[in-house]
This record gives structure tokens, C-alpha cells and sequence, in this order.
């Protein structure tokens, strides 16, 4: 079993589960099942921000201070899939090849593969194999996000919000979602002038907000030269010790394991349902709540009676 | 099930030339293939653990430089060394006939002159990429 060779260390089977895992291939699943009980001991980071604000690049710098402390590391970097080819260029290696050839770095690209919210549908699964990998802090690299993709929320720890200077003014610090999300906030390319500025904008949208036991540290850094990282990965571990001081860890793990059989549920009531309809049907309800002859509410409700129906 | 190919697309060697690369590159996406790209001056280590991580199903060099028969066959090699000898390797860029002919004998599955309509490469890939 792959799961096995996993555990034992074998890097090719790490690449051939999460594979399998992006594929949906059923087999996965019993693999995920034996390596369950060997997850839950990585550091979970999230990497998000609006598309070039220098992720990938802060991610390699974080690979590098993460070694330095002989500490290991896995990836997973996320580029969007196009919506009409269905294919996707996954570029993010491209910065983080300096460490590449390190044994104890695994970086995997994927495509979001028609899922929105920033993350690949497989992620949280591929989560589970570096972490059973032995990972210690395991980086979720998002796509670039707007205003409102806040999957990453779901399946980190810790929330790192890369943004650049002159990203906005309050109004758009204060409506974008993603705001709400971070735990750590970065300024980066801060060379480029006016971080200070955005700091400040960014600081007095988050006073106005609820209290929050953590208060979000606001980090300037200019990844492409390393500078800004050694605090940020510090803030990253205080981060941790909140959130196991304050018991905030296990309700955690707690949510996270509620969202994710929800979202199993979800999935297999939907494959039970249309296994059940069968495709033709399916096809022919979908011709006609086009064609406007029944809404797509009614039209659920009868899909969901087949539920009922005995086979 | 939801399989895509997945190929690497990597230029080794220190020529600066990405401009092929990236044209195939973006049409590979258009193909509905994932593309992953590692850019330029690529080592072939670099190259084959990329495959590996990536657990790619065809490996796309683009070479200007000449370095052809020093590089390709250290990808070959090593690639065989990690157990990806069911990965195809294809080869674009200029190669002269001869060095062509023994590269293929070394195992490279197909090389791609200047003037390759996209779509020929993309029929290839399709028909000889790794099957999961």
C-alpha cells in the first residue's frame, strides 16, 4: 500500500497518493483512512493575498528559515485552473526551486480544478499526506485571492495575509473578506514605498473590528531578499503557542473535523442522489430548468425525492 | 474520476531562451493539461525531483543552448534512477539530425524542431504521455 511506504518514508508515494487523491480515484480513500491516526502533528500555514503580492516568493524564503532551524517543510501551491480549457500553468515552483533538491522539502503544485474559494479540491487531503509524511510546518500556498476567497480558514492553523503596498484605502482593507481572515499580516515589497502607510490603514481597520485574543501582528518584508522573513516565521510560531495556550488548538481540530465530514456528507449525498437519478435524467432536469418549463428549486425538490424512492 | 495530464515543462542548461517554453507551456493549458513550469537554468537533479513531486506523466525540456548531449542524457539517467522510466521525456529546440537520432536511441520520446505547430506536440503528448 502506498500508505505504508509513505510512513517509510518514500517520496514517489507521496506524489502518486496526492495524484490519486486529485484524481478522485476511490482507492485514495483507504489509503487516507490508514494514515489518518499519523496526521495532526504538522504546523498548518496558510499563504494568501491578491495575486502578486509575492507569495511564492515569501514561501521560498520561508522554506530557507524553516531548514535553518532543521526543522522540514512540504508544500502545496495552488495556481487556478482555467475555467475553459480546464487546464492549468502551475508557476509557483518556479521561486522556490532553490530548494528544491533538499530531501527534506516536498513541494507539490496543483490546479483548483474547477473549485472556488482559493483552494484545489484535494487540498485538505494532500494536507494529510504531508502531514503523515512527517512534515513539520506544512505551506498552503492559495491562489491569488480578492475579496471574499477564505477557503484557507478551514484547513490552517495559521493565516498568513501577503499584501503589497497601496493595496487599497480602509473602505477596501475593511470590506474585503479576506481581511477577517489573517493572523499575521504582511507587507511585502515594502521597498516599493507607502508600507508604512498601508500598515497604518490596515492597523486601524483591524482596532475598529471586534477585540481578538490574538492580536494580528502587521510585518513589513521584501521576500525576493529574504528581509522580513525571520520575524514572520517567529510571529507564525508564537502564533502556535496561542493557540495551544489557549485551548483554541482543539476547538480547532474540532471545526475543522465538523466542516469536513459536512463537507463528505455533502459530497456523497450528492453522488448518492445522482447515481440514483442516473445522468440522462439529470441531463434532461438541467435541459429544462434552462428552457424555464420548472425552476430550479422545484426541480431540486423532485431530485431529492428520489431519496425515497425503493430501488 | 477527474484525470488530467500533468506535465513538466523545464528548460535546463543556461540559455536564456524561454520564449518556446512558454509558448508551449500555454498551450498545453489550452489543451486542458496541467502544466507545471519550473522556468530556466534548470539542473537535471532539479528536473527529475520536480517529476517526482509532481509525479508528472511527460517531461517537456526546451533546449537552445547546445548542451543537448550532456544534459538530456543526465535527465534519461536519473530520471531511470527514480524509478520514472515510465515518464516519456520530450525535447524541443534545435537539434542537429544526428545528435536527433541518438537521442531517441537514449530513450527520449519525441524532439520537436523549430516550426512544430503546438497542436502536433499536443497530439503527441496525448497519444504517448504516461497512462495512470
Amino acid at each position: 500500500m502506498l500508505s505504508e511506504k509513505i510512513l517509510g518514508g518514500d517520496r514517489r508515494a507521496v506524489s502518486r497518493l496526492i495524484t490519486i487523491i486529485e484524481d478522485g480515484d476511490p482507492e485514495s480513500r483507504r489509503e487516507l483512512a490508514s494514515l489518518y491516526k499519523h496526521t495532526g502533528r504538522a504546523h498548518i500555514v496558510g499563504i494568501t493575498g491578491p495575486p502578486g503580492a509575492g507569495k511564492s516568493t515569501l514561501v521560498c524564503s520561508l522554506i530557507k528559515r524553516i531548514r535553518e532551524k532543521d526543522k522540514t517543510v512540504g508544500i502545496i501551491a495552488v495556481d487556478p485552473t482555467s475555467p475553459f480549457s480546464g487546464g492549468a500553468l502551475l508557476g509557483d515552483r518556479i521561486r522556490m526551486q532553490d530548494s528544491s533538491l533538499d530531501p527534506e522539502v516536498f513541494i507539490r503544485s496543483m490546479g483548483t480544478r474547477g473549485r472556488l474559494g482559493g483552494l484545489a479540491k484535494a487540498t485538505s487531503d494532500a494536507i494529510k499526506v504531508l502531514d503523515a509524511f512527517g512534515k513539520d510546518y506544512i505551506l498552503v500556498e492559495t491562489v491569488g485571492t480578492g475579496q471574499s476567497e477564505v477557503d484557507i480558514v478551514k484547513y490552517a492553523h495559521t493565516v498568513v495575509l501577503v499584501l503589497v503596498p497601496h493595496f487599497g484605502d480602509e473602505i477596501q482593507i475593511g470590506k474585503a473578506g479576506i481581511i477577517e481572515i489573517g493572523d499575521i499580516f504582511v507587507i511585502n515589497k515594502a521597498d516599493f514605498g507607502g508600507a508604512d502607510k498601508t500598515a497604518l490603514e490596515i492597523k486601524t481597520m483591524l482596532e475598529l473590528g471586534e477585540k481578538r485574543a490574538w492580536t494580528p501582528p502587521i510585518l513589513q518584508a521584501i521576500s525576493r531578499e529574504d528581509s522580513g522573513t525571520d520575524k514572520i516565521l517567529g510571529a507564525i510560531d508564537s502564533h502556535m503557542d496561542f493557540l495551544r495556550e489557549s485551548s483554541s488548538l482543539s476547538r480547532m481540530a474540532e471545526e475543522k473535523v465538523e466542516n469536513e465530514l459536512l463537507e463528505l456528507l455533502r459530497l456523497e449525498v450528492e453522488t448518492y442522489i445522482l447515481n440514483k437519478v442516473g445522468p440522462e435524467s439529470f441531463e434532461d432536469m438541467v435541459a429544462q430548468v434552462a428552457a424555464r418549463r420548472i425552476d430550479p428549486y422545484t426541480a431540486c425538490e423532485k431530485l431529492l425525492e428520489t431519496i425515497n424512492h425503493k430501488d | 474520476m477527474e484525470k488530467k495530464i500533468r506535465i513538466l515543462v523545464a528548460k535546463p542548461g543556461l540559455d536564456g531562451h524561454d520564449r518556446g517554453a512558454k509558448v508551449v507551456a500555454r498551450a498545453f493549458r489550452d489543451a486542458g493539461f496541467e502544466v507545471i513550469y519550473t522556468g530556466l537554468k534548470q539542473t537535471p537533479e532539479q528536473i527529475v525531483e520536480s517529476a517526482l513531486q509532481e509525479d508528472v506523466d511527460g517531461i517537456g525540456l526546451s533546449i537552445l543552448s547546445g548542451a543537448h548531449m550532456t544534459l538530456i542524457p543526465r535527465v534519461l539517467e536519473l530520471a531511470r534512477n527514480e524509478g520514472l522510466a515510465d515518464v516519456p521525456v520530450y525535447v524541443g529546440g534545435i537539434i542537429p539530425d544526428e545528435d536527433a537520432s541518438e537521442l531517441k536511441r537514449m530513450g527520449v520520446a519525441e524532439i520537436f524542431g523549430p516550426g512544430t505547430p503546438t497542436q502536433a506536440i499536443i497530439e503527441c503528448v496525448k497519444k504517448t504521455s504516461r497512462r495512470r
